[in-house]
C-alpha cells in the first residue's frame, strides 16, 4: 500500500493528497524496506507457524523422519482430544475459570488499588512498589514462593494457621490456591495501567462532578470510569492474553497435572519431548489459538468501530 | 513433560527437607532454571546443534553427554582418559543439560548427533532403534558377551533382535527402611502381602505412618504400579501391557489397582501434593516406616543415619512369581545411525562396557552399582553391595513404567491416569476404560 502511494505521487509529478510528497529513490528503499522486513518477519514468525500448526493438526506424526512420514489422518485428533483425553475439558474448565477470575476479580481489584492510590494519600509511591513488585519478579520465582506458602507439610499457610490442608496436591483445592497468585500478581500489573489512565483523566471533570453534587461511587461510575474507555480496551486485552497463555506458574507447581490442567500445558506436554506427538499436540494448539482469536475479534472489531466514528 | 528424569538420581528437586535460606536460594535458582529452559526451548535446542561445529579428525570419537552434574561428569572425564591412554584415541565431549538432552532426544538424533550417546535400556531403546536411528552392535557384543549376566544382554537388545546398547550400570528400586525403628519396634521384614498388610497395621499402631508415598510429579507412583503388576501378573504381561500388546481394561490391570487400594489407607496423607525428597524425609524422621524407591533415597540420608538405611524386596502377592521381578532401571550408551567414526565409536563402547571402566565410573557414583560381572566389588558401599546382590538373584528386570513404554503414553496417559486413580481410588472401571482408549490411539491398536 505504502508504496503504491510512493509511486502514484511520483508518476503524476504533483502530490495527490496534502501529505503525500515526492519520494526520491533512498526514501522508497527505506519505506520498501521497512514494509519488507515486517512482513518477513510476521509472515514468518506469527503466519507460517500457525497455519503449518493448523496443517500438522491432521496428521499423526512423531517427529521423527521429515514432515513426509506424517500421516493424514483428518479430524481424528481432533476427535480423540474431545472425546478420550481426560485432561481436555478440565484444561478448557480451568482455562475459563482462569479468564472469569482474572476478568472479574483481579482486574477490579487492581483498578480498586489504582483508584486509592491516585489519591495522593500518604506512602502512595511505597504501596505502588509494593503492589507492582510481583509483577516485576518472574514466575518462575512465583512458582517457587507457591512451593513456600502452599507445601501441605513446611509451607507458611498450614504453619501459620495449623491447618492441615493439602493445598497444591487436592485437585478440588489446588487451583484456587495458585489463582490467589496469580491474582496478586496481575492486580499489581493493572494497577499500575490504571494509575496511569487515571493520570490522564481531568480533574475537572471529578470536580464538576463533585460540584454537581455527585456522590464518591456516582462520580466514578459515570465520569471516572467511562473516561478510561481507551485504558479499559488495553486492560481487556492484557487480561485475556494473560488468562489464554497462563503456563509458567501451574508447570513450576506440578507441571499441570492433577487438577492444574491448561490448554498451554497440554500443548507442551505433547510436542515437547521424546517420541512426540506432534499431531495431536498441534489439534489442541490450534483449539487454544480459536480461542484467542475470538476476543481479538472483538477488539479489532471495536477498534475499528472507534476510527470510523471519529 | 517427562517425569523420567526425576527418577534419575541427580535431578534437581525444588521443595528440599530444611527450609534454610541458602537452599531456598538455591533450590529457587533451580526452579528459574528448568522453567527458563523450557521457555527457551528453541535456545537449548541450539545448544545440541552446536556439535555441528565440530569438526571429527581421525583417531577421534564424538560423545554426547546428559552427565550434566558435575559428580557425573567428572567421573567420565576420568573414564575417557583412561580410554585415550589405553588406545591412543581422543574422545570429543559434548556435554548438555540432563534434561534438555532427554526432551531434545528427537531432534537430536535427525540432527548432527556424536558418534556415541548416553541413553537407557528398555523400550527407549528399541523405540529409537526401530525408527532407524541407531547402530547396531553386534560385533560389540561379540567381544562383551561373557562379561553380563542375561538380564543385561536383553535389556540391551532392540526388537529386532540385535544389539543397541551398552550397559554401565543400574540401580534397583526396593522397599527402603530404617534397621533401627525396625529394630526397636520388633517388626518383621514382609516376604508375603499378608505379613505386609499385618505390618502396615501394626505401624498405623504405634502411630507410625505405614508407607511414605509421594506423587506431585507423577512418576513415583509408577513404581508401586509397576511392582504390584509384576507381583500379580507377573514380568512377561507387564512387560506386554507396557508395548501395547495387552489391555488395559482387562481383569489383571483392574486387580492390580483393586490391590493398591487395599494398602492406601498405609500410605502418606496428600501424596499428591509431596515431593520424593519429602517422602524421603518422612522415612528419614522415622514418621513413616517404609518407602518404596530407588536407591537414590541414600541421597537425603548422610553419616549415621545412612547407615540405618536399608532395603528388602517387595512382598510376594502371586506365589506363581514370588518375587521374581523388580525394577531396575539401566543406563548405558548406544551409538547413533549418523556417526562418522564407526571404528573407534565401536572402540570406545566396547571400553566402556568393560570391567575396567565401570570400576573408573564407580568409584566416584556410590549410589549405583556396576552392569559389569567382573566389576571390583571390593570397594562397594554396603548399598552398592546388596543392590547388585537382590538384582543379580532376580529372574526378570523391568526398566521402570517410563522407560518400558512409549514415552509419549508414560507421560501424557499414565502420570494424569494413576493421578487420578490417587484422588478417586474407588473408580477403577472408568479408569482403565479411559486408559484403554487412549492406548488404542496412540499404539494404534
Amino acid at each position: 500500500m505504502t508504496t503504491d502511494i510512493a509511486a502514484t505521487g511520483q508518476a503524476d509529478g504533483t502530490p495527490r493528497k496534502g501529505r503525500a510528497v515526492r519520494l526520491s529513490v533512498r526514501d522508497r528503499i527505506a519505506l520498501a524496506i521497512m514494509v519488507v522486513i515486517p512482513v518477513i518477519v510476521v509472515g514468518g514468525l506469527v503466519w507460517f507457524p500457525t497455519f503449518a500448526s493448523i496443517g500438522l493438526s491432521f496428521t499423526s506424526w512423531d517427529g521423527i523422519g521429515g514432515i513426509t512420514s506424517a500421516k493424514w489422518i483428518g479430524t481424528e485428533n481432533y476427535h480423540q482430544v474431545a472425546t478420550i483425553y481426560p485432561g481436555f475439558w478440565p484444561a478448557v474448565r480451568h482455562n475459563l475459570i482462569w479468564l472469569a477470575y482474572l476478568t472479574f476479580v483481579a482486574t477490579p481489584f487492581g483498578l480498586f488499588l489504582a483508584y486509592q492510590l491516585d489519591k495522593e494519600m500518604r506512602g502512595s509511591r511505597v504501596y505502588q512498589s509494593i503492589f507492582f513488585l510481583p509483577v516485576v519478579l518472574s514466575f518462575a520465582i512465583i512458582g517457587f514462593i507457591v512451593q513456600l506458602v502452599y507445601s501441605p507439610t513446611q509451607g507458611l499457610v498450614n504453619g501459620l494457621f495449623g491447618t492441615d490442608v493439602d493445598w497444591l496436591g487436592d485437585p478440588s483445592i489446588n487451583l484456587w490456591a495458585v489463582l490467589v497468585l496469580v491474582g496478586w500478581r496481575h492486580a499489581g500489573y493493572i494497577m499500575i495501567l490504571y494509575l496511569a489512565g487515571l493520570k490522564a483523566v481531568d480533574p475537572s471533570l471529578r470536580e464538576a462532578a463533585a460540584m454537581d453534587g455527585a456522590g464518591e461511587w456516582h462520580a466514578f461510575r459515570t465520569v471516572v470510569f467511562p473516561a478510561l474507555r481507551p485504558i479499559n480496551i488495553v486492560i481487556v486485552v492484557v487480561t485475556v492474553i494473560e488468562a489464554l497463555r497462563a503456563f509458567d506458574i501451574v508447570f513450576i507447581v506440578n507441571k499441570g497435572r492433577n487438577g492444574l490442567e491448561l490448554l498451554s500445558i497440554l500443548v507442551t506436554n505433547n510436542i515437547i519431548g521424546e517420541a512426540s506427538r506432534v499431531g495431536y499436540g498441534s489439534s489442541i494448539a490450534v483449539i487454544l489459538i480459536v480461542f484467542s482469536i475470538i476476543p481479538i475479534i472483538v477488539f479489532v472489531w471495536n477498534s475499528f468501530k472507534d476510527t470510523e466514528q471519529a | 513433560m517427562s517425569d523420567v528424569r526425576g527418577h534419575s538420581p541427580d535431578a534437581p528437586e525444588t521443595g528440599h527437607s530444611s527450609l534454610t535460606r541458602r537452599k531456598l536460594v538455591v533450590a529457587g535458582a533451580a526452579g528459574a532454571a528448568a522453567a527458563y529452559g523450557l521457555s527457551a526451548g528453541g535456545a537449548s535446542a541450539s545448544g545440541l546443534g552446536a556439535s555441528i561445529f565440530r569438526k571429527s579428525t581421525a583417531g577421534t570419537v564424538t560423545f554426547g553427554s546428559n552427565a550434566s552434574d558435575p559428580v557425573p561428569k567428572g567421573a567420565y572425564a576420568n573414564v575417557f582418559k583412561a580410554f585415550t591412554a589405553k588406545t591412543g584415541t581422543k574422545v570429543d565431549v559434548n556435554t548438555v543439560d540432563h534434561n534438555t538432552f532427554q526432551e531434545q532426544i528427537n531432534s537430536y538424533l535427525q540432527g548432527q548427533p556424536q558418534d556415541v550417546f548416553t541413553w537407557f535400556a528398555g523400550y527407549r531403546l528399541q523405540f529409537f532403534a526401530q525408527k532407524g536411528l541407531l547402530t547396531p552392535i553386534d560385533d560389540v557384543w561379540a567381544t562383551l558377551k561373557p562379561q553380563f549376566a542375561s538380564a543385561f544382554q536383553n535389556a540391551s537388545k532392540g526388537a529386532d533382535g540385535k544389539f543397541y546398547f551398552v550397559p554401565i550400570y543400574a540401580y534397583p528400586w526396593a522397599v527402603h527402611y530404617r534397621k533401627s525403628l525396625f529394630a526397636a519396634k520388633g517388626y518383621k521384614i514382609p516376604k508375603t502381602w499378608a505379613q505386609f498388610i499385618a505390618l502396615c497395621k501394626k505401624m498405623q499402631a504405634d502411630g507410625i505412618t505405614p508407607i511414605a508415598f509421594t506423587d506431585k510429579d507423577g512418576w513415583p507412583a509408577m513404581g508401586t504400579f509397576d511392582i504390584l503388576n509384576m507381583r500379580i501378573n507377573g514380568y512377561d504381561f507387564h512387560i506386554r501391557l507396557m508395548a501395547g500388546k495387552a489391555r488395559w481394561d482387562g481383569p489383571q490391570v483392574k486387580k492390580v489397582f483393586n490391590t493398591w487400594r487395599e494398602i492406601l489407607p498405609y500410605t502418606s496423607d496428600g501424596a499428591l501434593g509431596l515431593t520424593w525428597q519429602e517422602g524421603a524425609q518422612q522415612l528419614l524422621n522415622k514418621e513413616a516406616g517404609m518407602y518404596l524407591l530407588g536407591t537414590f533415597v541414600g541421597q537425603q540420608f548422610t553419616g549415621a543415619d545412612a547407615k540405618d538405611l536399608d532395603f528388602f524386596a517387595y512382598p510376594a502377592i502371586n506365589p506363581k512369581w514370588g518375587q521374581d521381578s523388580i525394577d531396575a532401571p539401566i543406563d548405558g550408551f548406544a551409538m547413533t545411525k549418523k556417526a562418522k567414526n564407526t571404528k573407534e565409536a565401536k572402540q570406545l563402547l566396547t571400553f566402556l562396557g568393560s570391567a575396567a571402566a565401570e570400576n573408573i565410573y564407580l568409584k566416584s557414583d556410590p549410589n549405583n552399582f556396576g552392569a559389569n560381572k567382573g566389576v571390583n566389588t571390593s570397594k562397594y558401599t554396603a548399598t552398592q553391595k546388596k543392590s547388585a546382590a537382590l538384582v543379580a538373584k532376580t529372574a526378570h528386570i523391568a526398566q521402570f513404567l517410563d522407560r518400558d513404554t512409549r514415552p509419549d503414553f508414560a507421560s501424557t496417559v499414565m502420570i494424569p491416569a494413576i493421578q487420578q486413580f490417587l484422588n478417586k481410588p474407588e473408580d477403577v472401571n472408568s479408569l482403565v476404560k479411559s486408559i484403554q482408549k487412549q492406548k488404542v490411539a496412540i499404539f494404534g491398536s
